[in-house]
């Protein structure tokens, strides 16, 4: 089989754990977007749902930082920031070990991908899950890109890293949705957390769209960090997506700055054509 | 100057419950497994949040920790503002404000 579903969306912790100090028409129509990529979710009956997420470190360190990782377990858990300050209760996930191995391996085919038998979530994916599959009733297989403690993996390695995840989802006869999940222009957990700048944003997200590989690749690090913030290295999660479904187009369901959430909230999907 | 094993320390604490409730019994039984200096075991243990973000400790590992310690998010944002007024800008790391103020 192949991919049946493909998207993007954000993970702040701010988005359930904040939600009653936001506007009510921002929560009202961005948790609409987010039911609305459920249920496109759930239409696309997926056997798993590998979420490309950038953690926050719950499992990885520098002592030994893996810039790409791949869970590879029956059951995860989650989350490990305090549940009511992130407003989502601790809670098994359910994993399934064997086809993360028929995964892993193939993607070693290409890229030097370690793996995890033990994975606990942060928002990085407990936020995602929360509105994606509230229930925890499919089985996740989480993954991690080093966004967060330099040196990082460059965004032509993030491409070639969705690439070779996709030709790993080719390969197993499960039906596979895929989910991006990281911000745009944010400067998360500092003074300046709730600054997003939303031209970045849109031009960032345009060429998303377009899975225009030559301009999703021509930013620096440096110029991300002046520009876009430290949580703009997370756009590898999104560039990971349009790898993975290189020559479609995708669309942007929802984008509205929403400064008490920390980031801008985006939801996207790709467009994959008929899937059966 | 030991902001890694700082950071480290926050990285347990922070995915670890039964190492949670051992710090808050005996803060000092948990600190001597790791090589601080005098500023960073204060900082660790008042807690100041504001002066742990001057040192250099990754927002994303700081974040957590300012909630377990029971800060409200108003109160961590603005515990980090303050110590920019106090101590200057991050000292290290990416975390180093673009205009050393905080721009909101």
């Amino acid at each position: 089989m192949s991919l049946v579903f493909a998207g993007v969306c954000s993970h702040a912790p701010g988005i359930t754990g904040r939600k009653h100090m936001a506007a009510r028409d921002d929560v009202d129509t961005f948790y609409a977007a987010l039911d609305g990529m459920r249920s496109a979710l759930e239409a696309s009956k997926p056997d798993a749902l590998v979420v490309i997420s950038a953690e926050h470190f719950a499992n990885f360190f520098m002592n030994n930082m893996p810039a790409y990782c791949i869970g590879m377990a029956d059951e995860y858990y989650g989350p490990i920031e305090d549940p009511q300050w992130l407003g989502i209760a601790r809670t098994a996930v359910p994993g399934n070990a064997d086809l993360s191995r028929r995964v892993i391996q193939q993607v070693l085919q290409d890229v030097d991908v370690a793996y995890a038998e033990e994975w606990k979530f942060d928002h990085g994916i407990s936020v995602p899950l929360h509105f994606l599959t509230p229930n925890y009733d499919l089985d996740i297989i989480p993954v991690n890109i080093n966004c967060q403690g330099p040196p990082l993996t460059p965004l032509h390695r993030a491409w070639a890293f969705g690439e070779a995840l996709r030709k790993a989802c080719d390969a197993v006869p499960e039906r596979i949705a895929i989910v991006g999940t990281g911000g745009i222009s944010h400067w998360p957990a500092t003074p300046d957390s709730g600054k997003i700048d939303a031209d970045w944003d849109r031009d960032f997200l345009d060429r998303w769209q377009k899975n225009d590989k030559q301009q999703l690749l021509a930013y620096t690090d440096e110029q991300t960090w002046r520009e876009a913030g430290q949580g703009g290295f997370e756009i590898r999660t999104f560039i990971a997506v349009a790898a993975a479904t290189q020559g479609l187009p995708a669309r942007v369901d929802y984008y509205r700055p929403i400064p008490i959430f920390a980031v801008g909230c985006t939801v996207g999907t790709v467009d994959l054509g008929e899937v059966k | 100057m030991s902001l890694y094993y700082v950071q480290k320390l926050l990285y347990e604490l922070n995915r670890d419950e039964d190492l949670q409730t051992q710090f808050f019994a005996d803060k000092d039984s948990v600190l001597a497994d790791y090589k601080l200096t005098e500023e960073e075991r204060l900082a660790l243990t008042t807690p100041d949040i504001g002066l742990l973000y001057i040192l250099g400790v990754n927002g994303q590992i700081l974040m957590h920790y300012a909630a377990m310690c029971g800060y409200a998010w108003p109160e961590y944002i603005q515990a980090m503002r303050d110590a920019l007024e106090k101590y200057g800008n991050v000292r290290a790391g990416l975390y180093v404000t673009t205009d050393g103020k905080g721009a909101v």
